[in-house]
């Protein structure tokens, strides 16, 4: 009995001696801190993915309280929702601003884009950059060895093995930027979701002239100039042989993806359009050959031109 | 070799600023004509080594992989420019000062021929406060298949003499070294006997390893000192090392005032008909060249510019000789592919093969993994990429890829941190 | 003419592969593999075969179902050198389920839970033999007595020289006529295979010579100063598995330093280890613990330790 009573008084005795020491200690360094930097970090998605630019939630959290204003911060993985509730912690109102996704411009796929050699070393497509071209006569599309899938967090983009190109599940991303960065070749673009998600992207990034372009791949950009001619809103610019669209400026009026000679331009997640009348089709066609292209029609999936492309330009359907 | 119907000169065949064309569309030239001038101090002119039409200024893929702009000619007949002494008289004699040495070298366009080409004039100006002590000549030909120095060596043993001699009083020295590997006994014999005939230059023959032709090997197998880490150049301690092909064009270039434009290049591989050295004029295609040895096999599965250890794997054959062309080989399909990567089984052989001491499997592990600050702490920027490392390694592993990754990744951090200082 | 390769330098290579490199490593086992069918007959051969087999099964099973991995890592004959090992540190008459047990140790447990080949960080077949031995203390340390070649789980017992080193034959030590783990009893078997691993390029002498020469020196000492009490070194060299574990146990490429300053620290602090368990510790035989005592200082070997760097001091 003695040796139990000894031995919970001696246990006791040195539990409350080494909690008082641990109070003291915890007292005498406590480090002075903000406490709306504990309450901003709270309400953050803990991702700590660095799409902020500061490292870390908490880092993001510093930098909310210590700035004056949340100008030109913002956490995209949390978006509105979150810059609205730290607005409410630190009394500051937040921007809506519009929400971003990433998209790959290249629509380089095996068939559009012929492999010409066989690329084998580290798979990396930081290495295999420092090869020259690449697989394919394009010295500026994609490479295809994942670079972008690794950097991704959030398991938003995948690589497709079929067409080589790597897909970005709008629903999943975050617009962090991680795949951005990733990419040596620069082809992935953070761009507005857009209104119901529909945007109109220029699907290559290629600017080589327009012969050397048009022999590497059946939908790289030529630069010819023809989709800036017909925008009316002026959010096309052509420079080095490449067109890109202003994704402020745009109006989602299609007109640019009509007129692309090589299907560069691609409208995303717009419904299929109504067919053309069967008149523009050639007069000599019987009634029944009328019948059944106007049979055909509806199933195109989205362009008109999916008709007399070798195969539809619209690989992104997110 | 026979001339080209067109020629072809990148306006990047040197280290430093691409050259600038002085000619324009439509221009006549001769063999010799300056076509474009050097682009900035670390950059060099470039000469035509043809003579005819300027048919247009565009891009071609060259070596590196990429389209680069250059100058395309369309050969018609073999006019020489006039001021080319094209007579073959041996001349040991020459009363131009250091300085004048120099100038006539950078006014030839002349620059490294082992294949880094870097800008001769600029190796023969030492930047202030160091001092040269004296002249490494590189006859090393380290790379298995390569002969382009070999042959040289046996053919114009002088006239590299000569220009070694012309190094020499170019910065200043009276002692010159020519290093020869081993397995070269009779350009080793040849070239100690005309050497009698030449001062201060002494014949050093080398054990046979690889890469004994590297810079930093080469200086301390001759004269016993090491090279430090960058930014230290082989200056520091006294060398100033030349490829014996630069010896070569540096005699042609001040004796007989002729620019840089032919050089020799090895076309070689195991299913070539016919494997030899040719003297090539520049911007001669490579299809060309390897038409003449035999034609291109049909079990090709790589075209290598350069040696099978440093080259790089080209595209196409339709790529131009540049001034840095010493070699183009062919490897068959079994030969090019690589075998099956596996787990590192930390067996040391990269780190016993490193020439530079470094640790060839933690380096390409934190390039696979980013860690840029450890690779920096670990040395990396020392790395030759020599590419003994990936030639032992049992598992496979392609190691300099992420080597190479890793230490061009820490250089540019390196610059960025320079720059902001 | 089919499509060209694209890749970056060096375009050729040495030809040299993991395989390769165990199939060396394989050979030179065989003398001592041999040695113990002759010695130990029926019973060796069951061991070994059971071994080898698990190990490989076990490889194999695990990559396929757990790891879902498509490449077969069996084909580079790393498993069938744990396996044998294995067999090497066991006595001939051990049964078959313990020998299984100890093989799905020494690969699932040791080498694929860390990753597989390349990644553990303790030697699979010492850690298993380790695990065994403290798992079956006496199935484990008593050893059949030689020249029963049709015996296997009858086979007739007796003590080992261990237990009593200062009075063993020394010839019958170095050859190999005395009872005791399949592969450790002769050590001539042994160093002919230390031949073949140097000649072959295998291996480096640094491991083996360091450790040898460690436990030559302390016994030595230890000898002088007890002579009653301590066997001869020559006697400490050919006992029990030192000889084994210098040449290939602590030589494994995966759970030794990576250069040769730290292989001779690693060498050194193993014959020391070996030799205090030995003469001062409770067990009869050290150098398994001494071995997976210093994989686990590997690591920090090799951060203390790395190879001179070119000009590291400007040689003038």
């Amino acid at each position: 009995m003695n040796t139990i009573l000894v031995a919970v008084i001696v246990l006791g005795v040195t539990a409350l001696v080494l909690a008082g020491v641990l109070f003291v200690i915890a007292k005498q360094f406590a480090v002075e801190e903000d406490p709306r930097v504990g309450q901003v970090a709270e309400v953050l998605p803990q991702a700590n993915c660095g799409g902020c630019g500061f490292p870390g939630c908490a880092g993001f959290a510093d930098a909310c309280v210590k700035a004056g204003s949340l100008d030109g911060l913002l956490c995209p993985v949390g978006g509105q929702a979150v810059m609205t509730k730290v607005a409410d912690i630190l009394g500051l109102s937040a921007d809506a601003a519009e929400p971003k996704v990433a998209v790959v411009r290249c629509n380089g796929t095996c068939e559009h884009r012929p492999r010409t050699v066989v690329y084998d070393g580290a798979v990396s497509c930081r290495i295999a950059h420092a090869t020259g071209c690449g697989e394919t006569g394009c010295a500026y599309g994609c490479l295809g060895c994942g670079d972008c899938v690794a950097a991704c967090q959030f398991d938003a983009i995948r690589m497709n093995p079929e067409t080589g190109l790597p897909e970005v599940d709008a629903e999943k991303c975050t617009a962090c930027g991680a795949c951005v960065k990733a990419c040596p070749r620069m082809i992935i673009e953070l761009r507005n979701k857009g209104k119901n998600g529909r945007r109109m992207v220029v699907l290559c990034v290629n600017k080589d002239k327009g012969a050397i372009t048009r022999k590497a791949c059946e939908v790289g950009c030529i630069g010819c100039g023809k989709c800036q001619k017909v925008c009316p809103f002026e959010a096309i610019t052509i420079a080095n042989n490449l067109a890109y669209i202003d994704y402020e400026k745009c109006k989602l009026c299609r007109k640019c993806e009509d007129e692309c000679p090589q299907h560069s331009i691609v409208a995303v997640n717009f419904p299929p359009r109504k067919p053309k009348p069967a008149a523009t089709e050639a007069p000599k066609a019987a009634s029944a050959a009328e019948a059944e292209s106007a049979a055909k029609a509806p199933e195109a999936t989205g362009t008109p031109s999916s008709q007399t492309a070798p195969s539809t330009p619209n690989t992104q359907k997110s | 070799m026979a001339l080209p119907k067109q020629a072809v000169f990148p306006l990047s065949q040197h280290i430093g600023a691409p050259a600038v064309p002085c000619v324009a569309k439509g221009d006549m030239v001769k063999v010799g004509t300056k076509i474009a001038d050097a682009g900035g101090f670390v950059s060099a002119a470039i000469f035509s080594s043809v003579s005819g039409k300027v048919a247009k200024i565009d891009s071609v893929i060259d070596a590196s992989g990429y389209r680069k702009p250059a100058i395309f000619i369309d050969v018609v007949g073999d006019e020489w420019e006039e001021s080319i002494d094209r007579s073959e008289e041996l001349v040991t004699k020459c009363d131009l000062k250091p300085e004048e040495i120099v100038s006539k070298i950078k006014d030839a366009g002349v620059v490294g021929m082992g294949g880094a080409c870097f800008p001769t004039h600029v190796k023969l100006t030492p930047p202030p406060g160091s001092k040269a002590e004296c002249v490494i000549i590189n006859a090393v030909e380290c790379e298995p298949y390569l002969t382009a120095d070999h042959s040289l060596m046996l053919e114009k043993p002088e006239q590299i003499l000569m220009g070694v001699s012309l190094l020499m009083k170019a910065v200043n020295v009276t002692v010159g070294y020519i290093a020869i590997e081993n397995n070269k006994p009779d350009a080793i014999a040849l070239m100690t006997e005309k050497a009698k005939n030449f001062p201060g230059i002494q014949i050093v023959p080398l054990k046979v390893k690889y890469p004994q032709g590297g810079e930093k090997q080469l200086i301390d197998a001759v004269i016993g000192r090491q090279v430090p880490a960058p930014p230290a150049i082989p200056i520091a301690v006294g060398a100033v090392v030349q490829n014996v092909g630069t010896a070569y064009a540096v005699y042609e270039a001040v004796i007989k005032n002729k620019p840089l434009f032919e050089r020799i290049v090895t076309v070689t591989g195991k299913s070539l008909a016919n494997p030899s050295n040719f003297l090539t004029r520049m911007g001669t295609p490579m299809s060309q060249l390897i038409e003449a040895a035999g034609g291109m096999p049909e079990d090709t599965g790589k075209i290598i510019g350069g040696g099978p250890m440093m080259g790089k794997a080209l595209l196409n054959a339709e790529v131009p000789i540049c001034k840095g062309s010493s070699g183009v080989l062919l490897m068959s399909e079994k030969e090019s592919l690589r075998g099956e990567e596996q787990n590192c089984m930390r067996c040391a052989k990269c780190v016993a093969a490193c020439p530079m001491g470094l640790e060839p499997y933690l380096l390409a592990k934190l390039g696979e993994y980013a860690d840029w600050e450890r690779a920096e702490k670990e040395d990396i920027m020392t790395c030759i990429e020599c590419g003994c490392c990936t030639f032992t390694c049992p598992s496979n592993r392609p190691l300099l890829d992420w080597v190479r990754l890793c230490k061009n990744t820490v250089g540019g951090i390196i610059r960025e941190r320079n720059a902001k200082k | 003419m089919n499509k060209l390769t694209l890749s970056l330098s060096p375009h050729v290579h040495s030809g040299d592969s993991v395989s390769k490199n165990m199939r060396w490593v394989i050979i030179a086992m065989l003398p001592a593999m041999l040695w113990s069918f002759y010695t130990f007959g029926l019973g060796a051969v069951i061991v070994t075969v059971v071994s080898v087999a698990s190990c490989v099964f076990f490889e194999w099973a695990i990559n396929k179902y757990i790891l879902k991995n498509d490449k077969c890592t069996v084909c580079d004959l790393s498993a069938v050198v744990t396996g044998i090992l294995l067999a090497f540190n066991l006595p001939s008459n051990l049964p078959l389920y313990i020998i299984i047990i100890g093989a799905l140790f020494a690969i699932g447990v040791v080498k694929m839970t860390f990753g597989g080949l390349g990644c553990n960080l303790f030697n699979p077949a010492l850690a298993a033999r380790v695990f065994l031995l403290i798992s079956f203390p006496v199935k484990m340390t008593v050893f059949p007595e030689v020249g029963q070649m049709t015996a296997y789980a009858d086979a007739v017992t007796a003590a080992t020289p261990m237990a009593n080193l200062v009075q063993s034959n020394l010839w019958d030590l170095f050859l190999g006529n005395v009872g005791g783990s399949l592969g450790e009893v002769s050590a001539l078997c042994l160093l002919i295979g230390l031949v073949i691993l140097l000649v072959s390029r295998t291996i480096t002498w640094h491991i083996p010579v360091s450790i040898l020469v460690t436990v030559f020196a302390l016994t030595g000492l230890l000898h002088i100063a007890y002579p009653v009490e301590v066997a001869t070194p020559w006697h400490h060299l050919c006992g029990g598995g030192l000889m084994l574990g210098a040449i290939f146990m602590a030589t494994d490429y995966v759970t030794s330093p990576m250069t040769p300053k730290g292989q001779l620290i690693y060498g050194f602090c193993i014959g020391f280890l070996t030799v205090a368990i030995r003469v001062f510790g409770a067990y009869p035989e050290g150098m398994s613990f001494a071995i997976l005592i210093m994989n686990a200082f590997v690591p920090l070997i090799n951060n203390a330790c790395k190879p001179k760097r070119f000009a590291k001091e400007v040689k003038k």
